[in-house]
């Protein structure tokens, strides 16, 4: 018999804010040394409040909007009940009736044609901290509690491993390039929810829950042991399959069966009294979607549309950052593909020398736009544009200032350009009677020696035309 | 014995509960649970006085977590039969101009009462609840003990007013409070349901202060109230579930008491609140975590939070015709002894008094022996009330 799987996915993925989501402790990448990022909040110290961080609830109003979703306008805060050492309140703040998105969707570009995947719900929520076990000793990390994460459900849609796989990677770029978390090794958690049925059945199988997985690798592998543990049951009875949660292994390539399946865990989960009910309205939301990054997808094909090589589209969508910076610089007014330039070769020139990356980039859009519009405007050919970026990069100074100060923007008049070129002619007599014969290279060198004796300051389209007109009669 | 749990100035002319935190003050909330806790901060009601020029003169004896109503059952407390709240006692005493304590379900107000000086419960969300020892989330709130109306209106304008640091303060731009004002023709309803709970001596007190009221042009009025005991039903639900999950995080592992023997995570946790808590918190704690628990949710606190909006929109009708009501207190003006193990039980049959203004965040103030609740934001009507009869023969 042909079986058909089914799988449904719960998504963890910590977002990238500056604080906490309830304390202003600064988020995960903060922290350096165990407990180096904690206050009497998120310690679960009497007598502090949680504040709700309203960046978190842009984030994850964001991340609805990339994945399709109706945007709650009333979302709430439950608490969800239970003890563990990492978790300092012994309850969880998280979201059950009033998520902040629901009833979204995704399309999957996958091997066998295009996918439909429905987002049941994003809600927001704390994370807990980590323990570390020392020998007989256990010791409590309360760095990562309360660094905000979201959480997103999807529909049991998934028919295969490939399937989840092109989501997850789907909504990594996504939500890398859209600023809404990193998404590196650890900041993406999985828990698969996992079923087989005979094909052309409707009703689900039994349906086991694989906890807390953190790596595309394991998730993949987990999913294809899951699933034919499940078709053997089924097919040669090797064993009765239970609803269970089951950990997975990833030295073994097997998944387990978790402890105490024998009780449900009641939460008990209640309204947080806490924290308000938030209120998200029109104006909040327009403002919320006005500065939402455009989609990977609609973004990449706006930079095709703009002329931009695909080999730097893949560059700039995969960097939030950079393709951010190249955003904003356009915004000012710069041409899209002349500025992709700037940036992808130009800047990634100069960082290549210094050992670093296109990621380690450190320049405003303003100041960018000025060194780009500088040379546009022909205040300064490309050489000296470039020589000021190389400046701005490694001393960070000011880039009109900086012009001004090696008097690379002094403007050369062209009777001053005529003067020196016919000056360079009957200098170079030989290179012009070479170039007259047909050597074209020599025209080349007679124009470096006039932008020589200009110091690289003039307008190199002028002084070709120039030559031109001069040795070509032109 | 003394009154406090900890004295931290002799010239000080403010107390506080030990419910509300002084930065590197003991602060133990009457419970064995965080013995030689120190808190890092101070609550915000506690900084806006000592920037106002006030001194804190000391933390005084709560019962665990507030929850029993006069007091009595504090882990620090080892003089037995005081029934008396030590905060009502110390300016009731004169030895400090005024005190703040959390009142959660009313203890206060009953402790006022029983040692004759006024405590103002305000409007929740205007004293902000940042650095209180939190059970009750949703219907807690700080207020003012003093030796009379007008000392309540000094104080509260000191620490009333919007905190950043507290999610449910209220966006006022700031409040006045005025136990001065005109009361002449102001309407006030005795409710009838809770005149006849209470014993004679009680009974008798409040129609005295009726009296005092109409011979300040007051037009009283006696009302029936039907909900008085549905709503100190619900008010118990809510409070047990959110006090049982507030009180979650003392466990043992990172602050305050932890058990001597354990083996391993879930005997430490057992075993730390077995021997840190007191039978009432326990009782508390096994009540709120029923009527959270998945069978009993929609039947209890689901319930609860809805019945919570029935008396809230019936009381707002009776707020329609009357500027306050006047009730009882406490049922008596003195209590012998009774054992903790009943306390549980005792607790919810006095509240009966107390919680509506707890569950529906209205304000209530207690002055004479008797309390005055009215609606959202009246706390000058409440004050100006009592401050009328407080003048009387002066």
């Amino acid at each position: 018999m042909k079986y058909e799987l089914v799988i449904g996915l719960e998504t963890h993925v910590e977002l990238s804010t500056e604080s906490k989501i309830f304390c202003s402790c600064g988020g995960h990448s903060a922290s350096k040394e165990p407990n180096d990022c904690v206050c009497p909040a998120c310690s679960g110290m009497p007598g502090m409040l949680p504040v709700m961080n309203k960046r978190v609830v842009e984030l994850a109003v964001t991340a609805g909007l990339m994945l399709n979703c109706e945007i709650s306008r009333y979302t709430t805060f439950d608490k969800k009940n239970y003890y563990y050492p990492d978790l300092p309140c012994a309850y969880q703040i998280t979201q059950l009736n009033h998520p902040i998105c629901t009833n979204g969707c995704v399309t999957l570009k996958t091997s066998e044609g295009e996918r439909d995947i429905h987002i049941k719900q994003i809600h927001m929520e704390e994370d807990a901290g980590k323990l570390v076990h020392a020998g007989k000793a256990s010791f409590v990390d309360f760095n990562r509690t309360s660094v905000p994460l979201i959480e997103i459900v999807t529909q049991p849609d998934f028919r295969s491993a490939e399937e989840v796989l092109v989501y997850l990677n789907k909504l990594k770029s996504m939500f890398r390039s859209g600023g809404i978390s990193e998404c590196e090794e650890g900041a993406m958690r999985c828990d698969v929810n996992i079923s087989v049925r005979p094909e052309g059945s409707t009703e689900f199988g039994v349906r086991t829950e694989i906890k807390n997985m953190a790596s595309f690798e394991a998730i993949e592998k987990a999913i294809k042991y899951e699933a034919q543990r499940h078709i053997d049951a089924l097919e040669f009875e090797t064993e009765e399959l239970v609803q269970e949660t089951r950990r997975f292994d990833d030295a073994s390539g097997k998944t387990f069966a978790m402890r105490n399946k024998e009780t449900e865990a009641d939460y008990r989960y209640f309204p947080d009294a806490n924290l308000m009910p938030i209120i998200i309205d029109d104006a909040w939301l327009e403002q919320i979607k006005a500065a939402k990054p455009v989609a990977v997808d609609e973004k990449a094909d706006a930079y095709r549309e703009a002329g931009i090589s695909e080999k730097e589209i893949d560059m700039l969508i995969h960097n939030h950052k950079v393709s951010k910076l190249l955003d904003d610089v356009v915004t000012l007014g710069c041409n899209a593909k002349n500025a992709a330039g700037w940036i992808l070769t130009d800047c990634a020139g100069v960082l290549r020398k210094q050992g670093k990356l296109l990621g380690d980039l450190e320049i405003t859009a303003e100041e960018l736009s000025t060194i780009i519009k500088m040379v546009d405007e022909n205040k300064v050919n490309r050489a000296s544009g470039r020589k000021i970026l190389t400046a701005v990069l490694e001393e960070g100074v000011d880039p009109v200032a900086y012009c001004k100060e090696n008097e690379l923007d002094s403007q050369v008049d062209a009777s001053t350009i005529e003067t020196i070129m016919d000056r360079v002619i009957s200098e170079n007599a030989q290179a012009v009677e070479d170039y007259r014969n047909g050597k074209v290279k020599a025209k080349q060198a007679i124009f470096g020696a006039c932008m020589r004796e200009l110091k690289n300051t003039a307008d190199t389209a002028v002084i070709k035309s120039l030559l031109d007109q001069k040795l070509d009669g032109k | 014995m003394s009154l406090y749990t900890t004295q931290l100035s002799e010239q000080g002319t403010v107390a506080v509960d030990d419910m509300i935190l002084v930065k590197g003050a003991q602060t133990g909330a009457g419970s064995h649970m965080l013995e030689g806790f120190k808190p890092l901060f101070s609550a915000e009601a506690v900084t806006r006085l000592e920037k106002s020029g006030y001194t804190i003169s000391g933390k005084t004896h709560v019962g665990e977590f507030g929850l029993d109503l006069v007091g009595e059952f504090s882990y620090y407390n080892k003089q037995e039969g005081t029934l008396k709240g030590a905060a009502a006692e110390l300016v009731a005493q004169g030895a400090v101009e005024a005190a703040l304590g959390v009142d959660m379900i009313g203890a206060p107000r009953r402790a006022a009462a029983l040692s004759g000086v006024d405590f103002l419960k305000p409007t929740y969300g205007t004293v902000s609840r940042y650095g209180i020892i939190s059970c009750a989330a949703s219907g807690e709130q700080l207020g003012v003990y003093a030796k009379n109306a007008e000392g309540i209106a000094e104080i509260m304008g000191v620490i009333a007013g919007y905190d950043e640091k507290d999610g449910t303060c209220l966006k006022e731009e700031s409040y006045t409070y005025d136990a001065k004002a005109s009361v002449t023709g102001k309407k006030v309803a005795i409710v009838k349901e809770l005149l006849e709970k209470a014993d004679d001596v009680t009974r008798a007190n409040v129609n005295a202060y009726a009296e005092k009221l109409r011979a300040n042009g007051v037009v009283v009025e006696e009302i029936s109230l039907d909900i008085v005991d549905v709503a100190n039903t619900t008010w118990q639900i809510l409070m047990t579930a959110e006090t049982c999950n507030n009180v979650s995080r003392y466990d043992g592992v990172k602050f305050g008491y932890r058990a001597k023997e354990y083996k391993n995570i879930d005997e430490l946790y057992v075993n730390s609140r077995t021997e840190g808590f007191n039978f009432l918190t326990k009782a508390v704690i096994l009540y709120g975590s029923d009527v959270l628990s998945k069978n009993r949710y929609d039947d209890c606190y689901g319930k609860a939070l809805k019945v919570r909006r029935v008396v809230a929109d019936r009381m707002a009708e009776v707020f329609a015709r009357y500027d306050a009501v006047l009730t009882p207190a406490c049922a008596k003006t003195a209590y012998e002894a009774y054992d903790m193990k009943d306390a549980f039980v005792k607790v919810f049959e006095e509240s009966i008094f107390t919680a509506v203004a707890n569950l529906i965040g209205i304000p209530a103030l207690v002055s004479g022996g008797v309390q005055l609740m009215g609606k959202q934001f009246s706390e000058s009507v409440l004050l100006s009330l009592a401050g009328s009869t407080e003048r009387i023969g002066e």
